[in-house]
């Protein structure tokens, strides 16, 4: 009741009732103490001094770090390459494998909504919980470091990505154009190729792109773990402390960014 | 074929007409492309010997999911799960907090010109940084340890949740936000009454799931010494304790999907 | 040509769509289906087809019964019944021409298909077709370029491209205006005169039905109503088949429209 007695008998309104505000203090007073509780547990572990010391610090490394060291560029257009073919190869090879889970997994195109539908769901899960960066660690477990790990490392990163995406356009598309062209006596086949692919084509050139930018981003930094790329050069710069390359090495991956996110606006206008 | 008379087009070959009608466009895309490619991958190096010897350490990985081994190192792994879900907790609370008025800002509808273009720089700036490049700069500037992870994820959930509200600030129904402010209301009035309804249920959403996001990038974080389950994890692929690995690699998936449950829970509720 | 035979669908939330529906469809006869919203008509015309898996009940196509047979079976049946939507159901990005062909699918193979080079004779065919509708100018345009209209003369293509012995029409003319609506309706009528095509046409509108067929079947509650020449369509029959309502102003009130409607 959201009209109210008060002790002195007049009425008031209010928006919650008694209960509903009790259970939202409750929620609010739960929320606060978990933050509060995770605060200390950080607070602990940290040493204080240096914090307190770090502006310092950042404005030496600040100091260090200006002017880049332009002359470096000469090194690294091997290494940009690299990242430019990681992303561009990671992505083709994830949209390979995530077309398949995609019609697996969704409701209207699945084979067996028992079977088939929970395993696809699981690889859309698995590869997308986990980081690309833990992907690449493992996988140079595996196969040793390089390009190719990193590629294989972008590649599954990316499955669970695309076929999530994927397969929510397929479940949204028109049935009664799949219909018509059942009603022609289309095989299984031909109803997919004729009914269901024009109609998610767009969205799969959309979202084709769109993961290309992002796996440009994480293609930069796959090179930490040694997965190649102009990560690779960004951990040596960081070991030695050369600060001058650092801070080229960021300018660098920031433009690459702003290009990569820039190409992938034009492309996903021109499409829609 | 404009002017078409039946006659004309009996007996003639039908070809679907291409997509990109100037020729030399066409081809030359479809030449770039194929160069492109073959020069790519020609460009990376397999040693197959390689890749062939490690494919049983990869059966054996994949085996080691059969029986992950959660006991010899669980002091490890329950430390780091706790470090990273703490991470993630306190970073969304506070990037939150921060984004809300930097997404108020960022929304050309309501903020005025000179914030509105600080706050977008704010959002680029935080979009164009990798969490793990932003947590070596913070870990090389606070030491190791989770703080320098907390704030790469706060910096970072900035990015993406003041984008996403500004966009949604931007697209809002603008009669609603008009009949409030006609009530002679004042800014703070009109933000808590025309503006907050219209987004609140997709600001809780968005929120829910960059809890989701900061979970996992937090996973990767102890990589660079930021703290968290990383570190754990790296340690157990340089030991090729995959066992371990596998154990973490299935509390990390478990904890994800736990938080999309719970996420989509929340999400039918306010909606 | 058709039989259906106690035709049942009962749906799985356990509405009973069609009750035991019995009904004979010579050679050549268009034939409309009359009802209000729900009484089963667009469901009857896809348990023929299996569109809709029929629960019980058998559809005879000539001499083949259609539902017990398999998958190859039912498509090569399918290809004797050319079916026509309400939303015209035009696969919309893709062009007049492919959606024209796709009438062709069921009997051509798959890679000749997915690579668009269907036979001459069916080229041939469509253009003949596009051009008996007037939209051969129209051919590689994208579907949703043209108007409604258009798209259902292009569904009504499709249709024709499977050489049916059979159309299947479900509320042709629900989405057009009512010039539209007649235009479309002449011409699916002409069109199975000209080839000795029977009809069975889903329809809300009375006096569009009576217009231009030779028989009318009222469905309510799943169950056959009425079955008559469109004559005999009197307002109590419309009374036992959509309720009570003053259906003088709705019966036959087109006549003298028509003129209008050609000049």
């Amino acid at each position: 009741m959201p009209i109210v007695t008060h002790s002195d008998g007049r009425q008031g309104w209010q928006r919650r009732d008694t209960k509903a505000r009790m259970l939202r203090w409750f929620g609010w007073l739960i929320g606060v103490a978990a933050f509060v509780w995770c605060w200390n547990r950080i607070s602990e572990t940290t040493t204080w001094f240096f914090v307190w010391d770090a502006p310092r610090i950042a404005g030496d490394i600040l100091g260090r770090a200006t002017p880049p060291r332009w002359s470096y560029i000469d090194k690294l257009w091997w290494p940009i390459w690299d990242t430019l073919n990681i992303a561009t190869l990671g992505t083709i090879g994830a949209l390979i494998m995530a077309v398949p889970v995609a019609f697996m997994a969704a409701r209207n195109t699945t084979p067996s909504r028992l079977f088939v539908r929970p395993l696809a769901l699981l690889i859309i899960v698995a590869t997308r919980s986990i980081n690309s960066l833990i992907w690449a660690l493992l996988l140079i477990a595996i196969i040793g470091p390089g390009v190719f790990a990193g590629v294989v490392a972008i590649a599954i990163r990316s499955i669970g990505f695309c076929a999530k995406l994927l397969y929510e356009a397929i479940e949204e598309i028109d049935h009664t154009q799949v219909e018509a062209i059942t009603a022609t006596g289309a095989s299984r086949w031909q109803v997919m190729a004729y009914g269901i692919v024009p109609q998610v084509m767009p969205a799969f050139a959309g979202i084709s792109v769109f993961r290309w930018d992002i796996n440009i981003r994480e293609s930069t930094v796959l090179g930490l773990v040694g997965a190649g790329g102009i990560g690779l050069q960004l951990s040596a710069s960081l070991n030695t402390l050369a600060w001058p390359q650092v801070s080229l090495i960021l300018l660098v991956i920031l433009l690459a960014v702003g290009i990569s996110e820039w190409v992938s606006a034009k492309v996903r206008g021109a499409i829609i | 074929m404009s002017t078409a008379t039946l006659d004309a087009c009996i007996g003639r070959r039908w070809r679907k007409p291409p997509m990109i009608r100037r020729a030399w466009l066409r081809w030359g895309l479809s030449i770039g492309a194929v160069v492109y490619l073959v020069a790519a991958i020609s460009s990376i190096e397999v040693n197959w010997a390689r890749v062939y010897e490690g494919l049983d350490r990869g059966a054996a990985f994949i085996a080691s999911f059969a029986r992950p081994d959660f006991i010899s190192r669980w002091g490890g792994i329950w430390e780091g799960m706790v470090e990273s879900v703490v991470m993630t907790v306190a970073s969304t609370v506070v990037g939150i907090a921060i984004s809300v008025p930097i997404g108020l800002g960022a929304a050309r509808n309501i903020a005025p010109l000179p914030v509105y273009l600080i706050c977008r720089g704010i959002v680029a700036l935080s979009r164009a940084l990798q969490e793990i490049i932003v947590a070596i700069l913070l870990v090389a500037i606070f030491g190791f340890g989770p703080l320098a992870g907390f704030l790469t994820l706060s910096f970072a959930t900035i990015g993406f949740l003041s984008k996403l509200l500004a966009e949604d600030i931007e697209s809002m129904d603008k009669s609603q936000a008009e009949a409030v402010r006609a009530t002679g209301s004042r800014w703070w009035q009109w933000i808590n009454y025309g503006v907050q309804p219209q987004v609140m249920p997709r600001l809780i959403g968005l929120s829910m799931y960059r809890l989701d996001i900061n979970f996992r990038e937090s996973a990767i974080l102890g990589l660079v010494g930021a703290g968290g389950i990383g570190a754990t994890l790296n340690t157990a692929f340089d030991r090729y304790e995959f066992d371990t690995a596998a154990a973490i690699l299935l509390l990390i998936i478990g904890t994800v999907m736990m938080l999309e449950y719970l996420s989509g829970i929340i999400r039918a509720q306010v909606q | 040509m058709l039989r259906l035979e106690k035709l049942t669908k009962t749906y799985r939330t356990g509405d009973m769509a069609l009750k035991a529906v019995d009904l004979e469809i010579p050679q050549g006869q268009v034939l409309a289906l009359i009802g209000p919203s729900g009484a089963g008509k667009s469901t009857l015309i896809r348990c023929i087809n299996r569109l809709v898996e029929p629960t019980s009940g058998k559809v005879w196509l000539g001499d083949v019964e259609l539902t017990h047979l398999g998958a190859a079976a039912l498509r090569r049946e399918r290809r004797r019944m050319g079916m026509i939507f309400q939303e015209y159901a035009l696969v919309e990005r893709l062009t007049v021409m492919e959606n024209v062909l796709s009438g062709r699918l069921g009997y051509v193979g798959f890679w000749r298909s997915f690579t668009r080079r269907f036979p001459q004779t069916d080229v041939d065919e469509a253009f003949r077709l596009l051009d008996r509708v007037g939209l051969l100018e129209m051919a590689d345009k994208r579907a949703d370029e043209l108007s409604g209209g258009q798209r259902q003369r292009v569904g009504i293509c499709r249709a024709l491209i499977q050489n049916p012995a059979l159309l299947l029409v479900d509320e042709p003319t629900a989405s057009l205006d009512p010039k539209t609506s007649r235009q479309i309706m002449r011409l699916i009528c002409e069109l199975c005169a000209e080839r000795g095509l029977a009809a069975i046409i889903n329809i809300h509108d009375v006096a569009l039905a009576q217009m231009f067929v030779q028989r009318v079947i009222g469905l309510r509650l799943g169950a056959v109503e009425f079955d008559g020449p469109p004559d005999a369509l009197s307002p109590d029959v419309l009374t036992t088949i959509y309720g009570e309502e003053d259906w003088q102003a709705t019966i036959r009130k087109v006549e003298d429209e028509e003129e209008e409607a050609l000049a």
